[in-house]
C-alpha cells in the first residue's frame, strides 16, 4: 500500500442531537482520514445511523459541526440549499435496504442525480453509470428494475449511484445486513477497492466479524456516546487493502 | 299500577289492535294513484299552508274515482318521466298527473278517455312578441320543453323542417327561467302549465296562436282494461252533471274547449291522440326494429357527447385534482386547511346538487352554458376525489425513496417530479381508471342540465317507444363499449408499470 499524508475528510466536532426530551448524540466527536474505512459499532438505537443521517444532511442537529472535505454543517441551524448541493457532492449514502428508485432501471437510477442535478449530459452519465456497474459486476443488469435485482445486486447498484458524482465520502448502512457470507465477502474486497482508490467510508454495522477484517478502525457507541477511542483502535496494518 | 292492572291492560292493548287489523282487513283496499307533486299546481301539488297534504285538480279527480270504487285513493309519489313504467309494473292502480294522451300510450296502456283539452304553445321573451308567430320563425334559436312530452316529439319534428334545436328539460319551470335570463329563446308547453309559470313571473309572453292540441287522460297498466272503464264511466258521469267542471272552474283551467271536448266525448266521437300534428311518425305506430333503425344514429351522437364530455372533464379533473394534492401535501397550513374544506364539501354533498347550484343558483352571477356547466362540475366533483387518491399515493411513496434522493443533491421540487410523482402516478392509475369509468356513468347526471347525453337519449327514445327492453339494451352495450376498453388499457398499464417486489 502506497503510503500517503494523513488528510482529514471528514470532522465531526462535538454532535449534540435530540428529540424531544431523548439525547440521541451526546458530544460525539470523529475525525477520518482519506483512505480509512470507519466501522461505527454498537447496540440498536446507540446513535450509528443517526451519525450517517446527520454527515449525509438528513438530520438536523443542535449544537457541534459537521465539516465534509470543506463544506461545513453547524448545529442549531438549518443548513442553505448551497450548502446541501455542495455537501451531496462531497457525500454518497448507501441506504440498508437500498432505497433505489422503483421505477427506474438500475442504469436510470444511477444518471437522475448527475443529469439533474449536476447538469452533466446525459450520455456522460451514462456512460459512468456502466463504469460503475462494470467496475462492481453488474454491468449485465444495468436495464433491470430494482424489483428484479438481487439483494447483493442492489446493494451494487445503489453504491454505484452513491458514487455517481464520484464524492469523497461514502456512508454505508448496515451493509452485510442481508448478505450471505460469499457476497460478504465480495463487498470487503469491493469496499477495500474503494477506500484504496483513496476513496473515506464509514458504514455503521453489528457485524463484528467483517468490521475486524475490513474496517481501518473501529469506533463504538454506547447511548449516543463514543466509547474511549483508545480500546477501539486496531492496528492499520491488520486492514485487507 | 297494580301488577293484575298492567295484564289487564295489555290484553286490552292486544284486543284493540286484533280488533283494528280486522276492520282494515275487511275494507276495500285503497286506490293507489301515482303522480309527480314537482309537476305542481294545478295538476297535483303540496298544499301551501299542509305540505303533507295534496291538492290539484288531478287530486280531486282521483278521489271521485276512489270515491266512485268505494275505496280510499292513496297517493305514490312518482317522477313524471317513469309514471308510464311505475304503472306497468304495478306500483300503482292509476297514474294521472298532467298525463297526454299519445299513440305510444294508446299502444302500450290501459287509457282512459281524455278529460281535459290543452292546446300546445310557444312563449317568448317579451321582445320577441312581436316576431315570432310560429316553429318556422325559430330556425336556429333554441327552444325548451319537458322531456317526454308531444311538445318535445313536435319539436324534434321542427328541428329536421326548421332547422331548430330542441332542450329537453326534467321540469316544466326551468324552461321558464333559462327564456329569461336568454339560454333559451323559446318555450313550446301546454297553455295551463305556461298560463300557470306566466302568472307566477314576468318577462315572458304567452303566443296566441295553437302550435298543437291534445288531451290530459288517466293511464292504468294494459291488463287493467274493467278498471279502466269502471273509470271511464265515473268521467263520463263527472262530465254530465259538472262536476269536472266545478273542478276546473275551481283551479281557474276551465275554458270553452272543455264543453266542446265533452260534448264530443259524451256523443261517442273518437278523439285523436293529438290534433295539428302529424304523430304517423311517432316510434309507437312502426315496428321497435324500425324505431330502433330510426334512433340509432341519435344515440351514437349522445354517445359522442358522453365521450367527449367525460374525457374533458376527467383531463380537468386531474389537473385540479393534482393541484389539490399537492397543496394538501406541499402546502402551508391555511392552503391545507382550504383544500381539505373544499374536498369535504364536495364529498360531503350531492353531486346533483352541486351541478343545480352551477347551473341554476349561479345564474345571477355567471351564466354558464349547459355544455360548460356541465363539465365544470362534473370536473369540479371528480377533481376531489382524484385529489385524495393522488394525496393517498403521494403519501404511499416511502419516506426512504424521498432521502435518498435528496442525498444525491435532488431539490424538493425534483424530489417530487422525478421520484415521488411518478411512482405515486402508477399506484394512482387503477383508482383513476375506476373513477374515469365511474365518470363514463356519472357524466348521465348532467341531463338535468339539458345536455342530450346517452342516458338522457335512451329515455327519450324509451318514453316515445313505450318500452325500456331494446333503448335499455343498447344503451348498456353502448356504455360497456366505452368502458370495456378503459379497463381492458388500466390492466395493461398496471402490469407495464408495476411498482415493487415481484
Amino acid at each position: 500500500m502506497e503510503s500517503r499524508p494523513a488528510v482529514t475528510v471528514l470532522e465531526i466536532g462535538d454532535l449534540q442531537l435530540t428529540r424531544g426530551t431523548r439525547t440521541i448524540l451526546d458530544r460525539v466527536s470523529l475525525t477520518v482520514d482519506r483512505g480509512e474505512l470507519v466501522a461505527l459499532m454498537g447496540p440498536s438505537g446507540s446513535g450509528k445511523t443517526t451519525i450517517l443521517r446527520a454527515v449525509a444532511g438528513l438530520e438536523r442537529f443542535d449544537a457541534g459541526r459537521i465539516v465534509v472535505d470543506g463544506v461545513t454543517l453547524s448545529g442549531g441551524s438549518d443548513a442553505t440549499a448551497a450548502t446541501r448541493h455542495q455537501l451531496h457532492r462531497k457525500v454518497g449514502m448507501v441506504f440498508q435496504f437500498h432505497c433505489l428508485f422503483e421505477h427506474l432501471t438500475a442504469v436510470a437510477n444511477i444518471c437522475l442525480a448527475p443529469v439533474h442535478a449536476y447538469g452533466i449530459a446525459a450520455a456522460d452519465a451514462k456512460r459512468r453509470a456502466h463504469d460503475l456497474l462494470t467496475t462492481f459486476g453488474v454491468q449485465h443488469r444495468a436495464d433491470a428494475l430494482p424489483r428484479q435485482l438481487s439483494g447483493g445486486e442492489a446493494q451494487r447498484v445503489a453504491i454505484a449511484r452513491a458514487l455517481a458524482v464520484d464524492p469523497p465520502v461514502l456512508l454505508m448502512d448496515e451493509p452485510t445486513a442481508s448478505l450471505d457470507p460469499e457476497r460478504r465477502a465480495e463487498l470487503g474486497t469491493l469496499l477495500a477497492g474503494l477506500r484504496e482508490q483513496g476513496r473515506t467510508l464509514v458504514i455503521a454495522t453489528h457485524d463484528d466479524d467483517f468490521a475486524e477484517e475490513f474496517a481501518t478502525r473501529i469506533v463504538r457507541l454506547r447511548e449516543g456516546r463514543l466509547e474511549p477511542q483508545a480500546a477501539s483502535l486496531k492496528p492499520q496494518g491488520r486492514a485487507k487493502a | 299500577m297494580s301488577a293484575r292492572g298492567v295484564v289487564w291492560s295489555i290484553v286490552v292493548a292486544i284486543s284493540a289492535g286484533v280488533a283494528l287489523s280486522a276492520a282494515s282487513a275487511s275494507a276495500q283496499p285503497p286506490l293507489k294513484w301515482a303522480g309527480d307533486p314537482e309537476g305542481g299546481a294545478p295538476f297535483v301539488e303540496a298544499d301551501p299552508s299542509h305540505p303533507d297534504r295534496l291538492v290539484g285538480f288531478d287530486v280531486e279527480i282521483a278521489e271521485l274515482f276512489a270515491r266512485a270504487l268505494g275505496r280510499r285513493p292513496e297517493f305514490v309519489n312518482i317522477r313524471f318521466e317513469s309514471i308510464d313504467q311505475s304503472i306497468v309494473r304495478g306500483d300503482a292502480d292509476v297514474g294521472m298527473s298532467g298525463i297526454e294522451d299519445t299513440p305510444a300510450r294508446r299502444a302500450t296502456l290501459a287509457v282512459s278517455m281524455p278529460y281535459y283539452e290543452f292546446r300546445e304553445v310557444l312563449s317568448v321573451r317579451d321582445a320577441d312578441a312581436g316576431r315570432v308567430h310560429s316553429l318556422a320563425d325559430l330556425r336556429g334559436r333554441k327552444v325548451a320543453t319537458l322531456g317526454g312530452t308531444i311538445a318535445y316529439e313536435i319539436l324534434l319534428r321542427a328541428q329536421q323542417e326548421h332547422g331548430l334545436e330542441p332542450l329537453s328539460y326534467e321540469d316544466d319551470v326551468h324552461p321558464f327561467t333559462d327564456l329569461v335570463l336568454g339560454r333559451v329563446d323559446a318555450v313550446l308547453l301546454d297553455n295551463v302549465l305556461a298560463e300557470r309559470r306566466h302568472r307566477a313571473m314576468g318577462g315572458f309572453t304567452v303566443l296566441p296562436e295553437t302550435i298543437a292540441i291534445g288531451h290530459y287522460i288517466a293511464v292504468l297498466a294494459p291488463q287493467n282494461g274493467p278498471l279502466r272503464d269502471t273509470l271511464n264511466e265515473t268521467l263520463r258521469g263527472a262530465m254530465r252533471d259538472g262536476t269536472l267542471e266545478r273542478i276546473f272552474r275551481k283551479w281557474l283551467v276551465w275554458n270553452d274547449d272543455q264543453s266542446k271536448l265533452y260534448a264530443r266525448v259524451l256523443a261517442g266521437e273518437p278523439v285523436p291522440p293529438v290534433i295539428g300534428f302529424d304523430t304517423s311518425a311517432s316510434a309507437a305506430t312502426i315496428s321497435k326494429w324500425e324505431a330502433t333503425k330510426r334512433y340509432l344514429p341519435s344515440l351514437f351522437r349522445a354517445s359522442a357527447v358522453t365521450i367527449v364530455l367525460s374525457c374533458l372533464s376527467m383531463g380537468l379533473a386531474v389537473i385540479v385534482g393534482v393541484m389539490i394534492a399537492t397543496g394538501r401535501v406541499y402546502g402551508g397550513r391555511p392552503a391545507q386547511l382550504a383544500l381539505t374544506a373544499y374536498v369535504e364539501l364536495i364529498r360531503g354533498t350531492p353531486i346533483l346538487l352541486q351541478l343545480f347550484v352551477l347551473y341554476y343558483g349561479l345564474a345571477a352571477a355567471i351564466r354558464l352554458p349547459a355544455f360548460a356547466a356541465a363539465l365544470l362540475g362534473l370536473a369540479l366533483n371528480y377533481a376531489a376525489y382524484e385529489s385524495e387518491i393522488y394525496r393517498s399515493a403521494l403519501e404511499a411513496i416511502p419516506v426512504g425513496q424521498l432521502e435518498a434522493a435528496r442525498t444525491l443533491g435532488l431539490s424538493e421540487r425534483q424530489v417530487l417530479t422525478l421520484v415521488r410523482a411518478p411512482q405515486a402516478f402508477r399506484l394512482a392509475l387503477a383508482p383513476m381508471t375506476n373513477d374515469f369509468v365511474a365518470m363514463l356513468k356519472d357524466s348521465s347526471l348532467v341531463s338535468v342540465l339539458t345536455v342530450l347525453e346517452l342516458t338522457k337519449q335512451t329515455q327519450i327514445f324509451a318514453t316515445n317507444l313505450g318500452s325500456w327492453f331494446i333503448p335499455g339494451l343498447l344503451c348498456g352495450a353502448l356504455y360497456l363499449a366505452m368502458s370495456l376498453p378503459l379497463a381492458a388499457l388500466a390492466r395493461r398499464l398496471e402490469r407495464q408499470w408495476r411498482v415493487g417486489p415481484q
